[in-house]
This record gives structure tokens, C-alpha cells and sequence, in this order.
């Protein structure tokens, strides 16, 4: 009886948890903070192609380059573009102002990006501009709608055009994006964007959070050293208690 | 050269007497279970909070323009900052864990009941500062969840009829949560709670060694005086404070014996604990919200604004009741009703082990309860679960009716006259 019960529960969750997710199913980012190379690789692409607009105001050049593994003057010579020093944080000079003029809103800070939506939805969202004439940029987004920002890897991916399907909404037939296909004239072929993708997702991944590896490898030694501790401290509680038992 | 040095710090304060009558001579029920670890674990964690509170002060910038950048300036650049302030975070949810813990198990066992009423008292004054004091702090990173979370609380307050609208104001010291409602809760979070907390803390456990621990059968371990055959006395020594005045039977003293359990649950505590603080600092969510990585944007309401999880299932019993005045009332309530437990409850009996079948379903039932409240607190309203919180606002509730009324004449089991196992 309680045994099922629990099953029934258990049944229940995905219903529950499907309810508080986002409308479109988003794709697994696999990235690896591991991957240096991904790393530099998605540190190249996030400063070619979205510093112009996104800062990590709170990230510092040195400390990224230290740990992607990429050397100090060849970070300060490749991937410095506006000649600040290497202890500075990553910034651009775009005006707050003025970019809310240009694009709606102000293009927001990179450096939690990762934390706030996940990386998943980094890299679903990279993956999911399709063109859209209405919009002013001439882009769309499946899981960022009227998103005011341009497809700023059409260069690498291409410009998708989207696939739609006829569904059932509240009693009206509408019409919805659920995927996009490249047209082909992007410098990358799909595999290779989804690689880029990927790279720039565990770059953002990484910088959310830049303890993360050092963190997981000092938690193994203290779990180690503690689980040492319990041992002893379970014989050492047995050897006390053996007069009162 | 060490017993002259012992002897002069006692001939000008009580050392000596002070650890005896406390600790290597405080005689404690020899049964005690898991349940008891999570007092002493508490204080672990209260001194993890203060520590670790202390350090990250130091780097901390208590200001609406530089909170939150000086939380992430904490996390890059301050050496070992991040493990500060994942050892703070994740401390603060553990806090709760194990309060929650320890006060199921004054539940179970009937800790609150005579001669503990005003042990319980101090222990639900230490819940509500702790809640206090929780509060406060989620306002410091200055996240989006922290800026709207506490606008969504203090609002609340604005429900009282008549000095609502001045005592929110009071409380912000602005029209709306600002730089200067940080400050006040930065100084009431680091100097005025913490303090409020340790003397709390210290008046919990002068209360609990003047009555002495309850256990897990709920018979006292102090009898009257010349009640207890010489042979039934235990071979070890207790101060006098306490054999003076009663016999004591089934006891030991709480060092060495307590004190090796105690740190045994401690290490057992910190694999736990640090395996968060390491792997999962969010805590999917529940520790550390992810729209709190956010700076806090006034102009920008979040899609959906919960309490961090400990809150919830009182926030729950809140948004149960769709009058705004009576859901703080029930919230209230729900938190004044737990520290009336030694008057509702009427019974002779303690320990859930000795009461009757009704009162073990209905502690189920409470259990069940509370689960389902913080889970509905933490979640997105929908139709099914506001029907479900207001049911199980009324089970809640109904707990402490109940026990009410079948506790005055309980059908019991007998009492052993000794501790078992």
C-alpha cells in the first residue's frame, strides 16, 4: 500500500515539474569546464563577437586567462582589442544609454548569465534565431521572443530559417516555431556551430562561476580528510561507551 | 606548573566548577538517538555563521550601489571568498535544517512539556530570530529575489489595520526597499541579531541544565530524593548541584560520552554539509535562487517571487487565504501556536513511544503537512495546489486542536521506570 503510494508520488513528479519549466524543451548544452581548449576557444568568441555589446563587469581578463590556461601576453595580444591592462575587468565603451536607444534595452551583463538562466538555455538560445522579417534586426528567437538583439554568429551558423507546426491553443489553431534549419551560408557547417555554441556556453558557464573546478577538486580532499574523521570518531565514540553499555 | 595556573584562573573565576557542573559532571540520560545530535549541531553552525560572517564583512559593501558587485568582488577576487560565502549560504539553509530537526524532536518526544515550558520559549524566540535574522541577510547580496522577496514580506506588515502603511514605512525608512533599508539590515544583521541570538542560545541551555534533558522515553532521569535503592544509582560521578537536591538514575556524564557522540555527529554533519558547500552550493535552487545572481532592478519584477525554501510553508499558509489581512494572521499564527505546545498540549505522557495511536498519526499528518506547504510555497500557484494549501493550512492548524482536545485523556501506554535502549 505506502509502497505504491510512494510509486504514485514519484509518477506525479515529472507532471509537476514539466508545469514550472519553459515552454520549449531546452537542448543539452554538454559542455565541459574541463576543455580548456573549449574554453579558449569560447573566450575568442565571446570577445570577437559579443563584448561590443555585452560587458563581465565583474570578471578581470588576467584571472580568466590564468585559468583557460591561455598566457598573459598572448591573452593581452589576441584578446584585448581596446588596450586595457590585463588586470582590468572585461568592459567595452558602449553608452547605457544609447544601446537601450539602439536595441530596446540595454544589452544586459555576461558574467552571471549562466547562473541566472543555466547553461542549457545559453546554448538553446544560440541555437534558436530564425529569420523573421518583422523584427527589426530581421531575427527571432524561439526561446527568447522578439528578442532585441541580432544574430550576431549569422556569419558562422548562417541565417536559420524556421520550421513551423500547426498547433492547438487554447481552441485556436496557431502557428509556432518549434525548430530552425540553417540555409547553408554560414562559414560553419552544423556541427561545427553546435561546437561553437557549445565552446561559448562553457566559456559563460565558466565565468559565472570561476571557482567551480578549484572548488571540486579542494571538496574532494576535505570530504576525504572528513570521512577519515568519522571513521575515527565512530571507534573513538564505541571505546568511550563500551562502560556504559 | 599547569594544576598552579588551573588553581590561580579558579580562585579568581569558577573554571573548574563551571566545566564540572556543565559538562564532565552534567549527568545526561544514557538513551539519547540521532535525534539529539541537532542541538549541538546548531551551535556548530551559529559559529559557522559568525566566522564565516566576520570574514565576509570585511569585504563586504553594504551600499545599494556596491552590494552586489562587492558579493562577487567576494567570490574572484577575495582569496578563498567564494568558500566564505558558500560556507555563509549554504549555513544559512543548514541552520534551519537542523532547527527544524531539533524542534521535530521536542515534538516527537515531548521536550516542551512541564518542567521545559520556558526551554521551549527560548528555543521559539531562537526561531524567530533566526528567522530575523535570515531575512535580513537574503536583503544583502542585493539580487533580484533579495530586493523583491523582502518588498513582498515588508508589504505585508502593511496589511495591519490602521499603522500598516507607517510601520512599513518605518521598517524600509523609504518609500520603497532602498540603500537605506540595506543599511539598516546590514547593522541589524551583523551586530543586533547575532547578539539577540547568542544570549538567546545561552538562556536555552542555562534553562536546560537547571530541568535537565528530556529523552527519547520521556521518563525523568531525576527522581526524588531517597526514591532510588543504592545499587539502581549510576557508578559515575555527578556534581553535586545536581545529586544534592534528587537521585539520579540512568545517566551519564555529557563528557567524555556526549561529547565523543557529538563529534562524531558533527563529522558525519560536515560530509554532508561540505559536500553542498563543494558540489552543489545552489542546491538546484533551493539554497541560492538562481534570479539572485541578478543585481536587484526596482523596475524589473521577476517572473515569479518565492522565499528562500525555509520560509515557505508559512508563506504557503499566507497566500492561502485570499484576504491579504487574515493570511498574516494565519501566518502568524502558524508560528505563535507552535510556542503554545506546552499548554496545548495536555497530556501526562511525553514520548510519542508511550501515547496513543491518534497522536502518532496525527504528528504523521503534521510531518505531511509541512512538507506539502513548503513545497507549494516554493512553487508557482496553480487551482489544484491553492485548494491543497488551504487544506493543509487547516491540517496544519488542526494538529494543535486535536491535540488539544485527545490529550486530556489520553489513552496511554505504561511508562518503564527505567530508560530502555
Amino acid at each position: 500500500m505506502m509502497k505504491k503510494l510512494v510509486i504514485g508520488l514519484f509518477a506525479l513528479l515529472p507532471t509537476f515539474t514539466m508545469a514550472a519549466g519553459p515552454s520549449v524543451p531546452l537542448m543539452e548544452a554538454g559542455h565541459d569546464l574541463t576543455d580548456k581548449a573549449s574554453l579558449q576557444r569560447g573566450a575568442k568568441l565571446f570577445m570577437n563577437y559579443c563584448l561590443g555589446c555585452h560587458q563581465m563587469q565583474y570578471q578581470r581578463y588576467e584571472r580568466t586567462f590564468r585559468d583557460i590556461g591561455i598566457p598573459t601576453e598572448i591573452g593581452q595580444e589576441q584578446l584585448i582589442f581596446d588596450g586595457s591592462k590585463v588586470g582590468s575587468h572585461i568592459l567595452n565603451a558602449i553608452e547605457k544609454d544609447d544601446a537601450a536607444k539602439w536595441f530596446g534595452a540595454a544589452p544586459p551583463d555576461l558574467t552571471l548569465v549562466a547562473r541566472v538562466r543555466g547553461a542549457d538555455w545559453i546554448y538553446t538560445y544560440l541555437k534558436s534565431f530564425y529569420k523573421d522579417d518583422s523584427r527589426p534586426f530581421g531575427v527571432n528567437n524561439i526561446i527568447f521572443p522578439s528578442v532585441g538583439m541580432p544574430h550576431v554568429l549569422q556569419e558562422l551558423q548562417g541565417l536559420p530559417t524556421p520550421i513551423t507546426e500547426e498547433v492547438e491553443e487554447h481552441g485556436h489553431t496557431v502557428t509556432k516555431v518549434v525548430g530552425v534549419q540553417t540555409d547553408g551560408s554560414g562559414e560553419l557547417s552544423t556541427d561545427e556551430y553546435d561546437q561553437a555554441a557549445r565552446d561559448l556556453t562553457n566559456f559563460l558557464a565558466y565565468v559565472g562561476e570561476p571557482s567551480r573546478l578549484e572548488s571540486e577538486s579542494l571538496g574532494i580532499k576535505v570530504l576525504g580528510f572528513l570521512v577519515i574523521l568519522f571513521i575515527l570518531a565512530f571507534f573513538l565514540k564505541k571505546e568511550y561507551w563500551r562502560d556504559v553499555h | 606548573m599547569f594544576g598552579n595556573l588551573i588553581n590561580w584562573i579558579d580562585e579568581r573565576i569558577p573554571m573548574t566548577r563551571v566545566w564540572n557542573m556543565h559538562i564532565a559532571q552534567y549527568p545526561a540520560p544514557k538513551n539519547f538517538n540521532f535525534w539529539y545530535l541537532f542541538g549541538s549541531l546548531a551551535i556548530l553552525v551559529l559559529v559557522n555563521q559568525i566566522l564565516t560572517g566576520i570574514w565576509l564583512t570585511m569585504n563586504f559593501v553594504p551600499s545599494a550601489e556596491g552590494a552586489f558587485a562587492s558579493v562577487e568582488y567576494i567570490m574572484r577576487d577575495v582569496e578563498y571568498g567564494w568558500l566564505l560565502r558558500y560556507l555563509h549560504s549554504t549555513g544559512a539553509s543548514a541552520f534551519f535544517i537542523v532547527v527544524y530537526l531539533h524542534m521535530f524532536r521536542g515534538m516527537i518526544y515531548g521536550s516542551y512539556q512541564k518542567p521545559r515550558e520556558l526551554l521551549w520559549l527560548f528555543g521559539m524566540f531562537i526561531f524567530l530570530a533566526l528567522m530575523a535574522e535570515a531575512f535580513m541577510g537574503y536583503l544583502l547580496p542585493w539580487g533580484q529575489m533579495s530586493f523583491w522577496g523582502a518588498q513582498v514580506i515588508i508589504s505585508l506588515f502593511g496589511a495591519i489595520p490602521v499603522i500598516g502603511d507607517d510601520l512599513t514605512l518605518w521598517i524600509r525608512g523609504d518609500y520603497v526597499i532602498s540603500g537605506a533599508t540595506l543599511n539598516r539590515f546590514f547593522a541589524l544583521h551583523v551586530i543586533a541579531l547575532p547578539l539577540v541570538l547568542v544570549i538567546l542560545v545561552f538562556l536555552h541551555i542555562v534553562a536546560l541544565h537547571e530541568v535537565g534533558s528530556n529523552n527519547p522515553d520521556g521518563v525523568e532521569i531525576k527522581r526524588k530524593k531517597g526514591t532510588v535503592a543504592e545499587e539502581d544509582k549510576p557508578k559515575f560521578k555527578f556534581h553535586e548541584y545536581y545529586t544534592s537536591k534528587k537521585d539520579i538514575v540512568d545517566a551519564i556524564p555529557f563528557h567524555p560520552y556526549y561529547t565523543v557522540k557529538d563529534i562524531l555527529g558533527v563529522a558525519g554533519f560536515l560530509i554532508l554539509f561540505c559536500w553542498v558547500v563543494f558540489f552543489a552550493p545552489e542546491m538546484g535552487g533551493f539554497f541560492l535562487e538562481a534570479p539572485n545572481f541578478e543585481a536587484a532592478n526596482p523596475l524589473k519584477t521577476p517572473e515569479h517571487i518565492f522565499p528562500v525554501w525555509y520560509f515557505t510553508p508559512f508563506y504557503a499558509i499566507l497566500r492561502a487565504i485570499p484576504n491579504k489581512l487574515l493570511g498574516v494572521v494565519a501566518m502568524g499564527a502558524s508560528i505563535v501556536v507552535l510556542a503554545l505546545l506546552p499548554w496545548i498540549d495536555r497530556g501526562k505522557v511525553k514520548s510519542i513511544r508511550y501515547r496513543c495511536g491518534l497522536h502518532k498519526l496525527n504528528i504523521a499528518q503534521f510531518v505531511v503537512t509541512f512538507v506539502i506547504l513548503g513545497w507549494i510555497g516554493a512553487t508557482p500557484q496553480t487551482d489544484f495546489k491553492t485548494l491543497l494549501s488551504q487544506i493543509t493550512t487547516v491540517t496544519y492548524f488542526m494538529f494543535f486542536v486535536l491535540l488539544f482536545f485527545y490529550s486530556k485523556n489520553e489513552k496511554t501506554k505504561p511508562l518503564p521506570t527505567r530508560l530502555t535502549k
